[in-house]
């Protein structure tokens, strides 16, 4: 099934650092091809030219961290046919979500020279608590792979494939060699959500989790091994305390470890 | 060539000197010559130009959970045991793209690849890979509809089996009878030997063809004492072989324990991460992922390898039958150690090891059958004890 009228995309911005929006402008090679097939309504990062909605797909990039913000999103959602958040900010909180464990005034005191300009809500969650999200796109940032592939499968009526399994099937696929196995880095690559093609450990590096958790993620299990492999219990708390920080799975395995 | 021609079963000397002529004898005949060589961190498999591509000097040391590769003071080309990787790299490759297609109108005509692969040399298999190329054979060409993709690579491939010189941390072939001795289906099987300042290899021919690239290259016939070492090297790395598996009624025994504590005990440990059936020799599942591009006018398939570790693997309408991490590590182990005798009268299991050294906690396979045994021993010593005092 192919849309006949082009279809109109936007694409929106909370708090976040916009590198999720700069990927689809990284889709150097593809950019012709998708302004072919999608008429770009709303996109500040690359034009100042805005059209108004109803949008057919909107991409919506960040966290709801003010009032403001919580009433724009039910705008935009009320104005979107099809609503995909992009990013770990926009479907976890993002590193941002890291002052929820804390009070949110102790830092407004130390970063602001004067505090009583910010007004701000307690914790920074993501899009899904706020309105119906349709599909969620995980990583920090997406990568373009992905986000064409979802927007190929809106335009021809498909399921897209972002499978949701461990990030070691993708890792085995490449023949990468376990990095926790042979070397004893701590990966987070057994827990983590698939979709990066295993960058991190194809370069020798442990997964850090910036897709968040996979569909059945054992954190308590992995952690106990990261104990094993020398790490203390901070260590283990940062681990998981990074892009995907407020993410249940994430959140509860590091204040487990935070007693 | 003044040696005399060699039977199958025969043995011969083959010099390491002389190893790379063998390698240049099948890169002559027109192998994709493949095997073990050292990768950043492991001994891996990857096609092999010259001797010197080969880990020489170097071994592995393997434990649940942990792999590491050691530099000896030797000048060994095999003294190591299976890695990560198994030889279904290359016959069943990870990612295939099956088809392509275009859109011509309103209908779309396929564009098949036309595969063109490089006939296979296998250098270094040890036995319990030969068994787990055997099973995988009966999976992808045994039944009634042969797998095309699977069959273009195996026929043809030349086997350059290996005795293992010494057992790994987490082998149990022996107890499988797949190993440590190579037993068939090779074409050449090689024992190696250094001793003394001499380094070279007794080679049993196992095909004709095995027969024939051996005759290209200097050898002499082995001598009984030199068979002798042979049998001795084996013989000393069965010895060293330290896990095991009990398959006596393996079957009745897992299907009798459906619901055993054990298999709750194993899911808090399990991190369905999938990696036991990504380094598995003979797991064989994949998944079929469609694609379009942005303009729609071209589609393609691909196979992947996939695990029953996942939820979309067991997804049907309404949603994923086997949800807990429990039913997932059933199926995997039950699926292996006992349905697929039913289905394909084998164990799925070769004992190779890597399903342990490779998963990231250290789950092993061997500790979670014998758990479930010795409980179902104790629960049925219990019962006759039972019975013994209503006796008395």
């Amino acid at each position: 099934m192919t849309i006949k009228r082009k279809p109109k995309l936007a694409i929106w911005k909370f708090a976040s650092c916009d590198g999720c929006q700069l990927s689809l402008l990284d889709c150097e090679d593809e950019l012709l091809a998708i302004t072919n097939r999608v008429d770009i309504a709303y996109f500040l990062e690359a034009t100042s030219t805005v059209r108004k909605g109803p949008y057919d797909i909107s991409l919506v990039e960040g966290s709801i961290t003010t009032q403001h913000d919580v009433k724009r999103i039910q705008k935009i959602r009320q104005n979107s046919k099809l609503l995909v958040t992009i990013g770990a900010c926009a479907t976890a909180g993002g590193i941002q979500a890291l002052r929820n464990f804390k009070n949110v005034n102790d830092f407004i005191s130390l970063v602001y020279a004067k505090p009583q300009y910010i007004e701000t809500l307690d914790k920074s969650t993501p899009i899904a608590n706020h309105v119906p999200v349709d599909y969620e796109l995980r990583g920090c940032p997406i990568n373009k792979r992905q986000l064409l592939e979802v927007l190929s499968a809106f335009l021809h009526g498909r399921k897209p494939n972002t499978p949701s399994y461990s990030v070691c099937i993708e890792c085995k696929r490449r023949f990468n060699v376990c990095v926790m196995v042979s070397c004893g880095i701590p990966c987070l690559g057994p827990v983590t959500h698939a979709g990066c093609n295993a960058i991190c450990p194809s370069y020798h590096r442990g997964c850090y989790g910036c897709y968040g958790p996979m569909e059945t993620p054992n954190t308590t299990s992995l952690s106990s091994q990261f104990s094993q492999l020398g790490l203390d219990k901070d260590n283990i708390v940062r681990t998981f305390r990074t892009f995907n920080a407020y993410a249940e799975p994430f959140r509860k395995e590091s204040e487990a470890y935070e007693k | 060539m003044t040696a005399p021609s060699l039977k199958i079963r025969e043995t011969a000397i083959l010099e390491s000197t002389h190893f790379q002529k063998l390698l240049d004898g099948l890169i002559k005949r027109g192998y994709q010559v493949v095997g073990p060589t050292l990768g950043e961190d492991a001994i891996v498999y990857d096609e092999l130009k010259s001797v010197t591509d080969l880990p020489i000097g170097y071994t592995d040391e393997q434990e649940g959970g942990k792999y590491r590769i050691k530099k000896q003071n030797d000048k060994a080309f095999f003294n190591h045991t299976v890695g990560p990787h198994s030889w279904k790299k290359f016959l069943f490759p990870s990612e295939l793209r099956m088809w392509k297609a275009k859109r011509n109108g309103n209908t779309f005509r396929f564009l098949t690849d036309n595969e063109k692969i490089k006939k296979f040399a296998f250098i270094g298999v040890r036995s319990c890979d030969i068994h787990a190329i055997f099973i995988q054979d009966k999976v992808f060409t045994g039944g009634k509809f042969a797998d095309p993709h699977y069959k273009l690579r195996r026929e043809g491939i030349f086997i350059l089996a290996v005795n293992c010189g010494k057992a790994g941390g987490t082998c149990f072939c022996a107890s499988m009878n797949a190993g440590p001795k190579v037993s068939s289906g090779f074409d050449l099987a090689l024992t190696e030997i250094l001793k003394n300042d001499r380094h070279y290899f007794i080679v049993e021919i196992g095909t004709e063809l095995g027969a024939g690239i051996l005759h290209e290259i200097p050898y002499k016939i082995a001598n009984d004492e030199e068979k002798y070492a042979a049998d001795i090297v084996v013989k000393k790395t069965a010895e060293q072989i330290c896990k095991s598996m009990d398959t006596a009624n393996i079957k009745d025994l897992l299907y009798k324990n459906y619901e055993h504590p054990r298999w709750d005990d194993a899911a808090k440990r399990c991190l369905t991460c999938a990696n036991c059936t990504m380094v598995c020799p003979t797991c064989f599942c994949t998944t079929v992922e469609d694609v379009t591009d942005l303009t729609g006018e071209h589609a393609e398939r691909w196979r992947k390898w996939d695990s029953c570790f996942t939820m979309d693997f067991s997804y049907i309408h309404g949603g994923s039958i086997r949800s807990s991490a429990k039913s997932r590590y059933r199926q995997w182990m039950t699926h292996k150690l006992a349905t697929w005798i039913d289905q394909f009268g084998t164990s799925g299991c070769v004992g190779c090891g890597r399903c342990i050294t490779w998963c990231p906690v250290a789950i092993d396979i061997t500790e979670e059958v014998s758990a479930i045994r010795e409980s179902e021993q104790t629960t049925e010593k219990k019962t006759t004890e039972g019975l013994e005092e209503q006796r008395s």
